[in-house]
C-alpha cells in the first residue's frame, strides 16, 4: 500500500458520463508521466444505478486495481426517480457517495456535490463521525451550481475535475488539452470555463488540510491507453484478420464493436446475424472461403458455438473465437468478471475433440495471444480460443506505442496456391485429396480454397476420406484421427522450442513457495507477490496462458521446484486447479486453492491474507481451498 | 491476376463434370425424389455456364445433405441446419462464387428456421434448394416441419397436432425475393427453375418436392402436380406481392388434399441482394475479400496506425 499511488475513484449515476470523464482524466495523467491502470465497475442496467471507475496512477508499473483507494469524487446520481422508485430503491443521490465509505483508505479525500446531495443526507450517514475515525478530508462542493452558472447541468463531472486537479496540485494543461480533441464550440468554451472556475475555487478559498499530491514521473516513450477488448481487436487486426460475426453479449460486445467499426475503412466485413450458432458458422464459411475470420461471444453465446465449433474441428477450417468471460451459470452476473468457464472452453462439443486455448492475463499478453492464436489456427488449421473476462476486457492502461510498431501478419498458413494445386496429389476424378494422411506434416494437409482451379473437395462434419467423402472405413478413421490429434502435439512443440514463452514468472527463482494463476487474476498476483517477498517471505508466481494444448512442462517445472503451491483463481470451484491435476496427474497434495466468486476481482492484498491463511494453518487438507468472503460493501 | 481461375472461366461445360468419376454411388433409396434435385442440378449449372470449381454446395444434415457427396463441385457438408450461415459468409467472403445450398425440411425448416428467416430476410445472392418430403427420412421416419396434421409416426403416434410449417408464405414474409415450388417428379420444370434460381441476383428458395418412398408412403401424392404458371385455372402475378401471397396459401393448403400446385411463386428482380446493400452502406470491399488474401502487392492496416485516439 505505497504513498507514492494516486487511486482515484469517480462515481456517480451510471449514465452521468463517468466512462468519458474517467478516461480523459486517466488519459491526462498518463500524459503527465504517470503510469495508470483503470478498473470499472458497474451495474447491468442502460441508465441510473450507481457507478464507478477507478483510476491507479504512479510513477512505477501498475498491473492491477490497488486495495481500496485514496481520492473520492462523489458526483451524486442525477437519475433521481419517481417517490415510489425512491421508497423502493432508497435516496439514490447520495450513494455515489455512500456506498464508497468502505474501501477508502485512511487519509483519503473526499469531494462530493453538495448541488445534489444535501447536508442533511450527509449527517444521516454520519460521513464527519467517519471521516474523523479514518483521517478523511471531505471538501464539498457545489459542482452541479457551478456547472450550471457557466455551462450546463450535466458538466459538472468536469467541475469535479477540476476541483481534483487543483486538489491534486495538478497543471490543467493535458486535461485542457484532452478535452479540445473531444469537442469544440461553446461546448469546449463552458466546460473549459467551468475546469477553470472550479480549480481556482478550490485552489483559493479551501484549506488544504490533506498530503495526497498527484505523483510525479516520466516516460521515455509515448504512451497509449487502451483495454483488454481493444488489444484483442488490435491482434487480430494485425494477424490480418477481416471478417468478424457476432452477437451482442456483455462483455464481448467490446471486441465486436471495436472491430465493427474498423473495418469498413480497412475492406474488411462484419456481421451482426441472428444468433451465435450462426455468428461462429459465418465465420466458418469466412475462412472456408479464403479470409481469415473471427467470431467469438460470453459464456451463454459461447455455449450455442459449440456445434460449429466442433465442425471447424472436424472440418480443419481455421478460426479464431474469443469468449468473453462473466459470472455464470446462465445469465449469472452479466456486468461481473469471473474465470468460471474454463472448463465449458476447453471441452465443450462431442468426441475427442481439440482446439487451441489462450487465457492471456495482460492487455499486451491479449494483443500477443490474440496473433499467436491467428498463426496457430492457420498453420495447424484447427480452431483457436482466446478466453478472457469482464476485467481485462474494460479495464484500461498504458501502453508503449512502440509495442504496436510491428508488421501484420496476413499470411493464410497453410493454403495451397494455384500452382501449388497442380503438383499436389488428386484422386482420379480429379478431386484433391485435401485431407491426405499419407503426405501430412505435423498433421497437417494443405487445403485449397473454393474458387482456385484444380482445388474441389468437400469439407464435411462427417468422418472422411482424404477427398472428403464420408467414410467410416476402420483404416481411413484411425489415420484421420491420429493425424488430427498429432497437431496438438506439434502446437506444443512449436510452443516450447520455437517461440517465446506466453508464460509469465514472478519472484525470485530458489522461492520456497509457489503461487499460481491464470487469466486476469495475474496483476494482483503480481503485486501480492512483490508485497509478500518484501515482507521477508519466500514467494514466486506462476501465471499460466497455455490452456491447451497445457503448458505442461513450465507448471511441472515450477511445481517440482516448491516445497507449497496456492493457485489463485475467480471461480468456486477451482477449474484450473483441477486442469493441472488432470493434465501432469500429480501434485494434487503440493496445492491449495485461494478462489473469489464474489463478482469483483481480486486485490493485492487479499492473495496476500489467502497466503497466510494458507500457511499459518498447519492441519490443513492438501485439497483445501480458501474462499474470499465480500468485504462489508462489496 | 485473380487467385481464383476456375471463377468465370470461358469454357465447353459438359454436365458428366458434375458426376464424381470414382465415388461414391448415392446411398438415397430407389425412387426417392432426392434424384431429381441431383439431376435438374447437373442439368441446370452447365446450362448456366458454371464449372464445378467455381460453385460452392453448402448443405446440411439428413438425406439431402449427401447432396454435394454425389454432385461434383467445391462441397461443405455442414451441421444439421447450419448451412445457410456457412454458406451466406462464403459469398461475403468471395461475392464471385456461385453459392448454393441445401437441405431437407426438417434441416431448414425446423432447426434452421431462424437462419432460413435470417438469410431471407437479407437477401444473400444464393440459391436455396430445400428437399421437402414432409418427414424425417434419414432418422427413419420422424414427424417433420412440414407433415400433415394427424401424420402418424413413431413419435407422434396418435397423430401430428400440429399444423404443418408453410414454407412459401414463410419465405415470402422473410423477404425472399425468389420463391418456387417444384418436384421431383417434374424434372424438365424442375430444371428450368434452378436456373432461374441461380441466375436470379438475391435469395431464390426453392421448395423442392422430394418423395419418400421408404418413410412417406403419403408421398404419391406429388403426381399428379400442375404448373400453376401453365394451368389455365389459376391466373395471378407472381411480381405481386399480394396475389404472390394468396397463391402460396392456397398452395399450402391444398398440397395436403392431394393437389400439388408448383411453379413460380413470387419473383421480384428489382430488390438489390445484400450484397449491394451492404456496399450501399460502405460496409462491402471493392473487390472479394478472399483475393486480397493472395495478392503479394496488397496493403494491410496496422493497429499501430490507429493509436492516435488513445494517446
Amino acid at each position: 500500500m505505497s504513498d507514492d499511488e494516486l487511486i482515484w475513484r469517480i462515481a456517480g449515476g451510471s449514465g452521468d458520463g463517468i466512462d468519458s470523464t474517467s478516461q480523459n482524466f486517466a488519459k491526462a495523467l498518463m500524459r503527465s508521466g504517470l503510469n495508470v491502470f483503470t478498473h470499472r465497475h458497474y451495474p447491468s442496467r442502460i441508465r441510473g444505478g450507481h457507478t464507478y471507475v477507478e483510476i491507479r496512477a504512479a510513477e512505477h508499473e501498475v498491473q492491477s486495481r490497488g486495495d481500496g483507494y485514496n481520492f473520492l469524487l462523489a458526483l451524486g446520481d442525477s437519475f433521481a426517480r419517481n417517490p415510489q422508485e425512491e421508497a423502493y430503491y432508497g435516496n439514490e443521490e447520495i450513494k455515489p457517495l455512500s456506498e464508497n465509505l468502505d474501501d477508502l483508505r485512511e487519509g483519503g479525500v473526499i469531494i462530493y456535490d453538495e448541488g445534489l446531495i444535501s447536508e442533511e443526507d450527509v449527517e444521516e450517514i454520519d460521513l464527519h463521525e467517519r471521516a474523523e475515525e479514518n483521517g478523511w478530508h471531505v471538501y464539498p462542493m457545489d459542482l452541479r451550481g457551478l456547472a450550471k452558472e457557466h455551462g450546463r447541468e450535466v458538466m459538472r463531472n468536469t467541475a469535479g475535475v477540476g476541483a481534483t486537479a487543483a486538489l491534486l496540485d495538478m497543471e490543467l494543461e493535458h486535461i485542457k488539452d484532452l478535452m479540445a480533441d473531444a469537442m469544440g464550440g461553446d461546448i469546449l468554451e463552458a466546460n473549459i470555463e467551468i475546469l477553470h472556475e472550479a480549480y481556482d475555487t478550490v485552489s483559493e478559498e479551501y484549506d488544504f488540510e490533506h498530503e495526497l499530491r498527484a505523483p510525479e514521473g516520466e516516460h521515455e516513450n509515448e504512451q497509449a491507453l487502451l483495454s483488454g477488448s481493444n488489444a484483442i481487436a488490435y491482434g487480430a487486426i494485425d494477424a490480418g484478420c477481416r471478417f468478424i460475426a457476432g452477437y451482442p453479449m456483455t462483455p464481448w460486445t467490446d471486441v465486436f464493436t471495436i472491430l465493427s467499426q474498423n473495418f469498413p475503412d480497412m475492406g474488411g466485413v462484419s456481421e451482426q446475424v441472428e444468433d451465435e450458432i450462426a455468428a461462429a458458422a459465418l465465420a466458418v464459411g469466412a475462412s472456408h472461403a479464403g479470409v481469415k475470420a473471427m467470431s467469438g461471444s460470453s459464456g451463454g453465446g459461447f455455449a450455442l458455438m459449440s456445434e460449429p465449433l466442433g465442425l471447424a474441428e472436424m472440418t480443419e477450417t481455421p478460426v479464431v473465437l474469443v469468449e468473453s468471460m462473466r459470472a455464470g451459470p446462465s445469465t449469472g452476473m452479466p456486468t461481473k468478471p469471473e474465470q468460471a468457464d474454463l472448463e465449458h472452453v476447453l471441452y465443450t462439443s462431442q468426441g475427442d475433440s481439440q482446439r487451441v486455448v489462450f487465457a492471456p492475463g495482460t492487455i499486451e499478453e491479449a494483443y500477443e495471444q490474440t496473433r499467436l492464436a491467428f498463426d496457430i489456427a492457420w498453420d495447424y488449421q484447427i480452431p483457436a480460443i482466446v478466453i478472457y473476462d469482464q476485467k481485462l476486457s474494460g479495464e484500461n492502461k498504458n501502453v508503449d506505442v512502440d509495442f504496436f510498431d510491428r508488421e501484420p501478419s496476413p499470411d493464410l498458413g497453410s493454403t495451397m496456391t494455384e500452382e501449388e494445386l497442380k503438383e499436389a496429389a488428386h484422386d482420379a476424378s480429379g478431386k484433391f485429396k485435401r485431407f491426405n494422411y499419407e503426405t501430412a506434416e505435423d498433421g497437417v494437409a494443405k487445403r485449397s480454397i473454393p474458387g482456385q482451379k484444380g482445388g474441389r473437395y468437400l469439407a464435411t462434419g462427417n468422418e472422411h476420406s482424404p477427398v472428403g467423402h464420408i467414410s467410416e472405413d476402420p483404416d481411413n478413421r484411425v489415420a484421420q484421427m491420429e493425424r488430427r490429434l498429432e497437431k496438438l502435439e506439434a502446437i506444443r512443440e512449436e510452443l516450447d522450442e520455437e517461440r517465446d514463452s506466453t508464460q509469465t514468472y514472478f519472484g525470485e527463482e530458489d522461492a520456497e513457495y509457489g503461487i499460481i494463476t491464470w487469466g486476469s487474476s495475474q496483476g494482483a498476483v503480481e503485486e501480492a507477490i512483490e508485497r509478500l517477498n518484501e515482507n521477508g517471505h519466500s514467494v514466486k508466481g506462476l501465471s499460466v496462458s497455455d490452456m491447451m494444448p497445457f503448458a505442461e512442462k513450465e507448471v511441472t517445472e515450477f511445481l517440482e521446484s516448491v516445497d507449497e503451491a496456492m493457485v489463485v483463481e475467480m471461480n468456486a470451484t477451482a477449474q484450473f486447479r483441477g486442469l493441472i491435476q488432470k493434465e501432469l496427474g500429480r501434485f494434487g497434495d503440493k496445492m491449495t486453492s485461494l478462489l473469489k466468486f464474489n463478482g469483483n476481482p481480486f486485490e493485492p492484498a487479499e492473495i496476500v491474507e489467502g497466503y497466510e491463511v494458507n500457511l499459518a494453518d498447519e492441519d490443513r487438507q492438501p485439497t483445501a481451498q480458501v474462499r474470499i468472503e465480500p468485504a462489508a460493501g462489496d | 491476376m485473380s487467385a481464383f481461375n476456375a471463377i468465370g472461366e470461358e469454357r465447353e461445360i459438359d454436365r458428366d463434370e458434375f458426376t464424381p468419376g470414382v465415388e461414391p454411388q448415392p446411398t438415397w433409396c430407389p425412387g426417392c425424389g432426392d434424384f431429381g434435385v441431383l439431376k435438374s442440378l447437373k442439368q441446370a449449372l452447365p446450362e448456366v455456364g458454371k464449372n464445378p470449381e467455381e460453385v460452392l454446395t453448402v448443405t446440411g444434415i439428413g438425406c439431402s445433405g449427401k447432396l454435394n457427396s454425389y454432385l461434383d463441385t467445391y462441397g461443405f457438408h455442414t451441421i444439421h441446419g447450419r448451412s445457410l450461415p456457412v454458406a451466406r459468409a462464403a459469398k461475403l467472403a468471395n461475392p464471385e462464387l456461385e453459392v448454393i445450398a441445401a437441405g431437407g425440411d426438417g434441416d431448414g425448416y425446423g432447426i434452421g428456421g431462424n437462419h432460413f428467416i435470417h438469410t431471407a430476410r437479407e437477401n444473400h445472392d444464393m440459391t436455396y434448394i430445400v428437399f421437402n418430403n414432409e418427414i424425417f427420412g434419414l432418422t427413419k421416419g420422424q414427424t417433420s416441419p412440414t407433415s400433415p396434421k394427424g401424420h402418424k409416426s413413431k413419435t407422434q403416434p396418435s397423430g401430428s397436432a400440429k399444423t404443418p410449417l408453410r414454407p412459401l408464405s414463410t419465405s415470402l414474409n422473410a423477404g425472399a425475393s425468389y420463391i418456387a415450388r417444384t418436384a421431383a417428379v417434374n424434372p424438365n420444370q424442375a430444371k428450368e427453375i434452378i436456373k432461374e434460381a441461380i441466375e436470379h441476383d438475391g435469395f431464390a428458395h426453392v421448395d423442392f418436392l422430394t418423395q419418400c418412398p421408404t418413410w412417406n408412403k403419403d408421398a404419391r401424392q406429388y403426381v399428379p402436380y400442375i404448373d400453376v404458371q401453365e394451368s389455365d385455372d389459376y391466373d395471378f402475378d407472381h411480381t405481386d406481392r399480394g396475389e404472390a401471397a394468396e397463391m402460396m396459401r392456397e398452395t399450402e393448403d391444398v398440397l395436403n388434399e392431394g393437389t400439388v400446385l408448383t411453379g413460380r411463386y413470387y419473383v421480384d428482380e428489382d430488390r438489390p441482394s445484400y450484397t449491394e446493400e451492404k456496399a450501399a452502406v460502405g460496409e462491402m470491399p471493392d473487390e472479394p475479400l478472399a483475393e486480397r488474401y493472395f495478392d503479394d502487392d496488397a496493403e494491410w492496416e496496422r493497429s499501430y496506425d490507429l493509436l492516435d485516439r488513445h494517446k
